[in-house]
């Protein structure tokens, strides 16, 4: 699956995108596929404050839980009620199936962020194919 | 699997097989002069002859015909014999826990049957798999609570069992969890509602309360639990006496329930091991500690029993697992699954109502006693009762003692305005003559010349 080029991405495989000051975020292909099929996303509430790097909420697939990582700063103003019943549409569709809104309180941490190539490059590397 | 110690002649092969000389050359890496250069200084070995002797003598020292008003948290209760029978088979006592869960389908749904027994009584919607015991339950309640509402500080009443109290501060002392203490009224026993309201704050995550309490008496849970969630903390309940839900509601408006199930079938055996449970609501399922058997279908089609939810247990998700509970008492949880099963609905509650009788006739027969009264009148109790004498408990604790007659514990030892009261507990297995005769002894005051 492509990883869109007007996305932003993070080590820890989640991506982000900016429209008006507000960041989507959620988990990428890569990601989702090698969790395998999830059953449970932890997520924060709207309203909550949010650190760069820092753990945001987990999502729970039948191997395993892992933490999800903000790969930016800011207040949380929406999250996906949707996956409170569907959570395994981030199986289906993991790019065009947002966990949280974001409103960035620092707009330069998206330019820190890795841009579709480099994490691309940064996956193969990682998985060595 | 054997259990024989190993001949010299083994254990020389041993050595010789990893190239050493002597056994001390194992612990070279520990300096010379912190090693024992002695044998251990105790008693030479025995037969078998002998260590049954030994044991039988140690055994007839105990006191075995008396008969006991001691409650406050471990309760005698008979105990049918189908529970011993059932439990030493081998396929439950040699797999007591689930390490290969899945292949021990029995073992699985027993702790399935267990849960579902546990969540219908606490009135919740989902029971683990059982904790330690009711105090460590309750710990890991408050711990819970914390996750959930990202908050740090609790609110204890006085009147939850005062050792429940000490586990809990221990669990939270290294945790930099504070605790603060809501008291009692006068009258009833009762949480202190006013104080209570003053206590708890936006900072709350749990209150934790116990029903019926330390001293027998039935919290008003549905006040209690109003002036918690008005604060948005979660409230706890702890019940210490299982056999009360035959009679009492269930405290179906409690967020976590954590309870001492050993009046389930299980025996006393000095103080351990006991049987802990933690119920909640469904919408807190994925913060309970411990583990949880689930049923599912095979790829065949049949009923199967798993784990599940495991990834947030510790031996997956380590240092960030729920909670470092590894394991359940699953062989007391299946005594507990056993009475409940041979009791049935019905026969909890005929359990409840006997022990509620008894207990009511023995408070009324000891207040008549002169210089008795009861502590605590103003509020519904279940089988344990406060009773204050003008004589000193010692004085008359010693005459029962003559007529093989256990009585109530003084509380002076958890609550120093309460020394000389004592609290008092009656199950179905102390008879009407024993009652008596407890009246009897204790209103038999001797005269001053």
């Amino acid at each position: 699956m492509a990883y869109p080029t007007n996305y932003r991405y993070t080590k820890e495989h989640e991506w982000i995108t900016v429209d008006g000051g507000v960041g989507t975020i959620g988990i990428t292909d890569y990601a989702q596929n090698s969790l395998g099929d999830i059953v449970y996303v932890d997520v924060p509430k709207v309203g909550d404050t949010l650190t760069a790097n820092q753990t945001f909420g987990s999502v729970e697939s039948v191997k395993a839980v892992s933490d999800l990582y903000s790969p930016v700063s800011g207040e949380v103003v929406e999250v996906n009620e949707l996956l409170k019943t569907e959570p395994d549409k981030i199986n289906a569709a993991p790019h065009d199936t947002f966990i949280i809104k974001v409103k960035l309180s620092d707009a330069a941490e998206w330019d820190a962020l890795l841009d579709a190539a480099a994490y691309e490059k940064f996956v193969t590397e990682e998985t060595g194919n | 699997m054997r259990y024989l110690p190993k001949s010299p002649a083994e254990r020389e092969q041993m050595l010789a097989a990893i190239g050493a000389h002597a056994i001390d050359e194992l612990f070279a890496s520990i300096p010379a002069v912190y090693r024992l250069q002695r044998d251990l200084d105790i008693p030479r070995q025995q037969a078998e002859s002998e260590i049954i002797g030994y044991f039988k003598a140690a055994g007839q020292k105990n006191a075995t015909d008396y008969a006991s008003f001691l409650g406050a948290g471990a309760y005698r209760h008979h105990r049918p014999v189908v529970i011993d029978a059932m439990v030493q088979r081998g396929e439950f006592l040699t797999s007591y826990t689930p390490y290969q869960a899945e292949i021990t389908q029995g073992t699985l749904q027993a702790i399935f049957e267990f849960q579902t027994m546990i969540a219908e009584l606490t009135g919740m919607d989902v029971a683990n798999a059982s904790m330690y015991d009711g105090s460590t339950g309750a710990a890991e309640a408050v711990l819970m609570a914390a996750r959930i509402t990202g908050r740090h500080k609790t609110v204890v009443a006085r009147s939850v069992h005062p050792e429940y109290r000490e586990v809990l501060a221990t669990y939270l002392r290294f945790r930099e969890m504070p605790v603060s203490e809501v008291g009692y009224v006068a009258a009833t026993g009762r949480v202190d509602l006013a104080a209570l309201e003053a206590a708890v704050t936006e900072e709350t995550a749990a209150v934790l309360i116990q029903s019926p309490n330390f001293f027998g008496t039935i919290e008003d849970v549905a006040a209690i639990a109003e002036i918690a969630h008005r604060k948005g903390a979660l409230l706890i309940v702890t019940i210490a006496e299982a056999v009360s839900l035959g009679v009492v509601k269930p405290p179906v408006e409690a967020d976590i329930v954590a309870m001492e199930a050993q009046s389930f079938g299980v025996a006393l055996s000095y103080g351990g091991p006991f049987c802990g449970v933690l119920a909640t609501k469904e919408q807190y399922l994925r913060q309970i500690p411990g583990r949880l058997a689930g049923q599912t279908v095979d790829a065949n089609g049949y009923r199967g029993f798993v784990l599940t939810l495991s990834t947030r247990e510790q031996h997956i998700r380590r240092e960030k697992a729920t909670s470092n509970i590894c394991t359940n008492q699953a062989l007391v949880a299946l005594m507990a699954t056993i009475f409940l099963t041979v009791y049935g609905k019905e026969g909890i509650r005929e359990l409840a109502e006997h022990n509620l009788a008894k207990a009511h006739y023995t408070a009324k027969a000891l207040a008549a006693a002169p210089g008795a009264k009861l502590l605590f009148e103003g509020a519904p109790r279940f089988h344990e009762f406060v009773l204050k004498t003008d004589e000193l408990p010692e004085a008359w604790q010693k005459r029962l003692f003559d007529e093989k007659i256990v009585g109530g514990v003084d509380l002076g030892r958890w609550y120093p305005e309460l020394a000389g009261a004592t609290l008092w507990c009656t199950t179905e297995v102390v008879t009407r003559e024993q009652i008596d005769t407890a009246a009897k002894t204790l209103a038999a005051v001797p005269v001053e010349a």
